[in-house]
């Protein structure tokens, strides 16, 4: 096993993006690997110069550049028939707001990339404003009385661009995640991972309970864990129970949904929607509507 | 060498190419490139170029096209991008990183001014947008010159004492789409003259931050350490001209040209290609016995101020004249000359040719008869030249 993330680093305690990182190392193992990190949280932890948190060789880019200085690294590696992969680690700024035009257009030309996002739902280095992440209910610095538009389907948007390979992660999940990581890391084309990262600054929760959040989000059908292959090919990974009591404790301990005083019932019908269309898309025959 | 009939756009993608494939047994050539006029034609040639070991990224925007020169230059490749106006500057994030990362990119800047309104014709003012961002910049005055410098900005940047990038600029249309006789070298010849990129300090397997956090006192030191880079530009590029010259048997000019300005009492300062109308009108007022001469400024950064002084040592009278206007200033090569005129001088600045005013030698007369019948020297003159 690689140490990708290095002891000593500055991270919160309970910050989903270092169990994102230990998960990953667990995937890399002996695989060469390096990283590009854009303005994030991530370029914080990778550490003052001279020294390095990140166990793998890294390239800090700037904010909206993470897909297209991963490009430039893939691009000569290959030319050198050199098979060491080049990992985007960003986190949902970099991906869905500023890096969205270099991030569609690495998947258009489908660079020989992995990028995986950890979806903290928040800018989290500035201090915890909304990105088009966040999702609708809850309160940040830039959204006081609590955000009003749902998050992007991000991996929606990946799946479009008919990438080789899309996936969501759950942190909760472990097993399912590092055999995402893997297959994505041993695919060539664009990948794309995406991982709901428990951030207890911004999302005000307790830091024990990162792990737990991502559970009670997957149990509820709030954050599908799925698998797209070729744009085309999608398949559940995590069948859920759609407990709205779930869903009702998982807005519960997150003092962000306060202010605005969502509630389970407010979410329900947009979970339902989507997942109605994750169905359609997996091709299997199973219940169009929850049942009380 | 073979003489073609070729752009300056033409010519710089031809520089590029051979300098990528003078790479091949190094660790390639890596190009970003997105289109922008006047600078579009440089990409479509190295889009059809047989590059050997090398490729173009088509990229969604000139700020992608940096970031894979940074990624490529980062894994060792030898990198090139082209742009102007806007696109230089929506570019100009990854362009400063490029510098403070210290990775040897070139790049090639048909100059045009920046909008809207939108305009695609010359001025300076989109690379002196960059003239503080840690760049070596070269202003050209003609095609050869374009070539010859990309192929000696791969060796300024590359050079282990320098790791700077380097941008070569050109005036869009004036020079970017003008056909002329350039010799074109043969890749053997480029070959001798570039030797495969070896960048030591590239990403290799080693567990390594590039870009990692600076303290205040690390980017002090790191800044200073550039300037010191800065610094050496001078010496490298003599080494850099006597080597060319030894491989192709002529000499790239000097960092500033100087024509007629050893005996003369008035010099008129200038940059890029309004610098061979100077030389005409200089070579005319010659003819009837005036001491007039011209110095124009091929190295902006690092900005040439002892040669310059130098070269001003006996003027009594200095035009500066700029195609482009820091607002609220005046000329930007007016603004950093001035201080090294004689304190005896009187030192004059224009602007005209902005946006592409075409100053004629009509215009470069008028400006040394305001020169002349000055008593003392005002705020700079901006003369419109433009149809």
């Amino acid at each position: 096993m690689t140490l990708v993330l290095r002891p000593g680093n500055s991270n919160c305690g309970g910050c989903g993006m270092s169990s994102a990182l230990q998960l990953f190392g667990r995937a890399v193992e002996e695989r060469p690997v390096q990283l590009v990190v854009p303005a994030c949280c991530g370029a914080v932890m990778a550490g003052s110069f001279p020294y390095a948190t990140l166990g793998v060789p890294t390239v800090l880019s700037t904010f909206a550049s993470a897909a297209a200085v991963a490009t430039g690294l893939s691009r000569v590696a290959r030319q050198n028939e050199e098979a060491t992969r080049i990992v985007c680690f960003a986190g949902d700024g970099g991906t869905y707001d500023i890096g969205m035009a270099t991030l569609s257009a690495a998947a258009e030309r489908n660079e020989d990339v992995l990028y995986l996002c950890y979806d903290n739902e928040v800018y989290g280095n500035t201090g915890g404003q909304r990105s088009s992440a966040t999702p609708a209910g809850a309160s940040t610095t830039s959204t006081p009385r609590g955000k009003i538009e749902p998050k992007k389907d991000i991996l929606g948007i990946l799946a479009a661009h008919r990438i080789p390979y899309a996936a969501s992660v759950s942190l909760a999940h472990a097993e399912d995640g590092l055999r995402k990581m893997r297959h994505a890391l041993d695919l060539s084309g664009f990948r794309f991972l995406h991982v709901l990262s428990p951030c207890p600054t911004g999302w005000k929760s307790e830091p024990a309970l990162g792990l737990e959040l991502v559970r009670l989000a997957v149990r509820s059908g709030l954050y599908p864990v799925v698998e797209i292959h070729e744009g085309r090919r999608l398949r559940i990974n995590v069948e859920p129970d759609f407990s709205d009591e779930a869903l009702e404790i998982y807005l519960s301990l997150q003092r962000r949904f306060q202010g605005s005083g969502i509630r389970a019932a407010d979410l329900r019908p947009d979970i339902d929607r989507y997942w109605r269309e994750l169905r359609a898309r997996s091709g299997r025959i199973v219940p169009a509507e929850r049942t009380a | 060498m073979s003489e073609e009939l070729i752009s300056a756009n033409h010519a710089a993608a031809t520089a590029a190419a051979l300098a990528g494939r003078a790479n091949r047994r190094g660790r390639g050539f890596l190009s970003g490139l997105y289109p922008i006029t006047p600078s579009t034609e440089c990409m479509e040639l190295l889009c059809a170029q047989d590059l050997e070991k090398g490729q173009v990224v088509r990229v969604e925007s000139e700020h992608s096209a940096m970031a894979v020169c940074i990624g490529a230059a980062a894994a060792g490749a030898r990198t090139f991008t082209a742009t102007s106006s806007n696109g230089l500057a929506y570019m100009a994030e990854n362009a400063i990183a490029a510098a403070l990362l210290r990775l040897p990119v070139v790049m090639m800047v048909a100059n045009r001014t920046l909008g809207p309104p939108w305009n695609v014709w010359a001025d300076h003012g989109d690379s002196l947008l960059l003239r503080d961002a840690g760049w070596v910049q070269l202003y050209c005055a003609d095609n050869q010159e374009v070539l010859d410098s990309i192929l000696c900005a791969y060796r300024l940047a590359e050079d282990p004492r320098l790791l700077l990038p380097v941008m070569v600029c050109q005036e869009g249309f004036v020079l970017s789409h003008t056909v002329v006789q350039t010799d074109v070298p043969e890749q053997e010849a480029v070959d001798r003259f570039l030797p495969p990129l070896d960048l030591r300090t590239r990403l290799s397997a080693e567990a390594r931050v590039l870009g990692g956090i600076d303290s205040p006192h690390v980017t002090e030191v790191h800044r200073a350490q550039h300037q010191d880079a800065m610094a050496r530009v001078f010496d490298v590029y003599g080494e850099v001209q006597d080597s060319f010259q030894a491989v192709f048997g002529r000499r790239p000019p000097d960092p500033v040209v100087a024509h007629h300005a050893e005996d003369a009492e008035t010099l008129v300062i200038s940059m890029g290609a309004i610098a061979s109308t100077v030389d005409r009108v200089v070579d005319a007022a010659r003819a009837r016995g005036r001491r007039v001469g011209s110095l124009r400024v091929r190295l902006l950064r690092p900005f040439p101020s002892g040669l310059l002084a130098r070269l001003l040592r006996g003027a009594s009278r200095v035009a500066v004249i700029d195609r482009d206007i820091s607002l609220g200033l005046g000329g930007v090569l007016w603004a950093e000359g001035r201080a090294q005129a004689p304190r005896s001088a009187l030192v004059q600045g224009y602007v005209t040719g902005l946006g592409g005013g075409d100053p004629r030698p009509s215009h470069v007369e008028a400006i040394l008869d305001d020169l002349a019948a000055r008593e003392a020297s005002g705020e700079p003159v901006l003369l419109e030249a433009g149809t």
